[in-house]
């Protein structure tokens, strides 16, 4: 199994080396089809996912939006492919989709084996538990012999068998293939603790009978960084992809949202003028209009209202900005100036 | 003279109560001895355990409209997850305003369905209805003519998607194993070894790896911008994969056929073809029917497994449903919903082929 784990990426790299020759330029191709064609998850609340009427909602289907903003000036510009965790990574090398934004873990063996490129992270993600309160447990370390329920096949499992292992502690796993599921078993008192991303676990806790009945504990056992990415090869593509996440972290930054972004058009700050364009050249250096982070701002938004809108404290996730907030707060986000 | 016979002769009494009626229906299949006396007892304790529960969980305090916040304050089943979602869970994403057209297409699928069971209209004039009923299905779905707004092949889903993955998938395949079948009994080496190799192939994979296969590796090979339709290339692996059991049953028909059948064909002078068409095919399908209405129901719940490759089939919007947070808990009512349409499905499929038999039945 573990040899096919290194064959299989081999061969499609292989594969991708061959295609690489044929696809210069992903934006003229953009251009000619006349919309994005992006990869997203099409089952994770605040990330991908279509609403009742069928409408993509998330921070993942925003990010591809302000890509198409920064394109065509008009975000919705923009088709999604539903991919599952198996077939996302194909999809982006065959040429299926011209951006992943679908939650995906920025790894090494990622970014170079597979012949992906990741580009600026537009969530940091990290491994947690939830516990019942009545457990009495306050830090991960006590965790010793509790039955783990957790989803398979995803670096999930694999993370949490090995921070049991690192502090040399007994497990049982309790593996169910969905989340759903997953949390009724934990609910109906199945496990003693469930592990999932953080970025779940306020979401869980909030469909539980009594929430106030579940902590979620303080330890993060692993770093996940999710990243948007592209294919290797293309750098003008790239870095497209790449400005167009760090235009809404530099918006929010320089204080431009989507309701005062025609205002701050009459900004005298240096900053803003050349962010928004009105001082030319941003545009030029990346093969875009001048006007293109105008357009992101103006009709997605910066990156603290699309976190807020998707996934912030007043949303079923119930995420504190965190890790995810501005480098000037405390958090990682941080951009490179816009000149 | 004439003295009239007492009224009570014996044949004029009535059986004693506890013979006849419900208590004596009852005394003759529950109570006939002390085993099935106690297994009685023991079911009913059973069913009294189980039924009223489940009746007050489904119907007494089961809530149907309110968001699903209200939901867990009624404490019964939740149907609203069905009922606020049912749009979704019906057609995917194809476009809000827009359903109709899908819905009217179904529509007009069912009755053509639904008139074409009986076999008195299987006439010339069924061909043109069918032909007219699935052109205008695909102008309702695709649109772009005739003043419809077009919509993207990747925008259908959900029971639209179900359906036309089954229904072509089904109708397909079941021409292409007869052909198979007949491949493989063939004389001619190439065919014959052709059939064989392919029918040994398909059944020796899992219709996931077809799946995966097709929506995976395949596009690999194609040229770089060349992209096949992905509900095309589930079709066809669908297609490919019934048509190889459904040969592998017909095969059984084809040698369930007497020997002195194929003979008379020859001594009648029939060619291959006539004897095929007029003598053999028609005893062998009879034959099988069963074994391939076990199929094509199988198949139909396996279309179903197109969830893997990201389509959104119905099972796969439910899922998408029950992901958002509001909803998460209340999984069981969706996927009952669902299990339902299934039923119905597969029970009119076999309720059809029983009938089918019954008509076609010739004592032989």
């Amino acid at each position: 199994m573990s040899d096919l784990k290194r064959v299989v990426p081999a061969v499609i790299a292989a594969f991708c080396l061959t295609a690489g020759v044929a696809m210069a330029g992903t934006l003229a191709d953009v251009k000619g089809k006349g919309f994005v064609q992006a990869g997203v998850n099409g089952d994770l609340f605040g990330f991908g996912k279509p609403d009742e009427k069928g409408v993509w909602k998330g921070l993942d289907v925003d990010t591809a939006r302000a890509v198409a903003a920064a394109i065509f000036g008009d975000a919705n510009k923009v088709k999604f492919t539903p991919l599952t965790a198996k077939t996302r990574f194909t999809a982006l090398q065959s040429g299926e989709v011209d951006v992943l934004t679908r939650n995906a873990t920025k790894t090494l063996s990622r970014d170079t084996d597979l012949g992906l490129n990741f580009v600026q992270v537009n969530y940091y993600d990290g491994q947690g538990f939830l516990i019942p309160k009545k457990l009495g447990v306050k830090s991960a370390k006590e965790l010793d012999g509790a039955t783990v329920c957790v989803l398979p096949g995803t670096t999930t499992e694999q993370n949490v068998a090995d921070y049991f292992r690192v502090n040399k502690m007994k497990m049982k796993p309790v593996v169910i293939e969905n989340t759903a599921e997953l949390s009724k078993a934990f609910f109906a008192g199945r496990c003693d603790c469930l592990t999932s991303d953080a970025s779940q676990l306020a979401g869980i806790r909030a469909v539980a009978p009594n929430p106030s009945d579940y902590v979620i504990l303080p330890q993060i056992i692993s770093k996940e960084p999710l990243a948007p990415a592209v294919r290797h090869g293309d750098d003008q593509w790239m870095d497209i992809v790449n400005y167009s996440v760090l235009a809404m972290i530099e918006a929010e930054e320089l204080g431009i949202t989507s309701k005062n972004v025609d205002e701050m058009m009459k900004s005298t700050d240096p900053q803003v003028q050349r962010f928004l364009g009105v001082t030319p050249g941003n545009g030029k250096a990346l093969g875009l209009d001048e006007n293109w982070a105008y357009n992101i701002i103006k009709q997605v938004g910066n990156y603290g209202e699309v976190f807020e809108r998707n996934v912030g404290v007043n949303t079923p996730l119930m995420i504190e900005r965190g890790l995810n907030g501005l480098w000037t707060n405390g958090g990682l986000m941080y951009s490179p100036p816009f000149k | 003279m004439e003295k009239s016979l007492p009224k009570h002769t014996a044949e004029n009494l009535r059986p004693p109560l506890t013979n006849i009626g419900i208590i004596g229906w009852m005394k003759a299949n529950l109570f006939n001895g002390w085993f099935n006396s106690a297994l009685t007892l023991l079911v009913t304790y059973m069913l009294w355990l189980l039924v009223p529960p489940l009746i007050s969980w489904a119907f007494i305090n089961s809530s149907w409209l309110p968001s699903g916040d209200q939901c867990q304050a009624g404490g019964g089943a939740c149907w609203s997850v069905v009922t606020a979602n049912i749009r979704f869970i019906i057609f995917g994403f194809y476009p809000h305003e827009l359903q109709w057209r899908p819905l009217v297409a179904m529509i007009i699928l069912i009755a053509l369905l639904f008139y074409s069971q009986n076999r008195s209209h299987w006439r010339k004039s069924l061909f043109y209805a069918w032909t007219l009923g699935l052109f205008v299905m695909g102008v309702l779905l695709r649109g772009g003519v005739l003043g419809f707004r077009g919509v993207e092949s990747n925008l259908w889903g959900g029971l639209p998607l179900t359906l036309l993955l089954s229904v072509f998938g089904l109708t397909a395949a079941y021409p292409v194993g007869v052909l198979l079948a007949l491949g493989r009994q063939s004389k001619l080496p190439i065919i014959k070894s052709f059939s064989v190799v392919y029918i040994e192939l398909i059944r020796g994979v899992p219709l996931i790896s077809l799946l995966f296969m097709s929506s995976v590796v395949f596009p690999l090979f194609l040229p770089e911008g060349l992209v096949i339709n992905k509900i095309l290339r589930a079709q066809i692996a669908i297609i490919l994969f019934t048509a190889a059991y459904i040969a592998e049953v017909v095969r059984g028909g084809l040698q369930g056929v007497g020997k002195g059948q194929y003979e008379a064909a020859d001594s009648l002078g029939l060619n291959y073809f006539q004897t095929m068409r007029l003598i053999i095919l028609p005893q062998a399908l009879k034959i099988v029917i069963p074994p391939s209405v076990s199929i094509l129901i199988s198949a139909f719940k396996d279309t179903s497994l197109v969830v893997i490759i990201a389509l959104y089939d119905l099972l796969k919007t439910t899922q998408t449903t029950l992901s958002d947070p509001k909803w998460m808990g209340y999984s069981a009512e969706a996927y009952i919903f669902v299990a339902l349409i299934y039923f119905v499905c597969c029970f009119a499929m076999s309720n059809y082929s029983r009938r089918l038999e019954r008509e076609l039945d010739t004592s032989l």
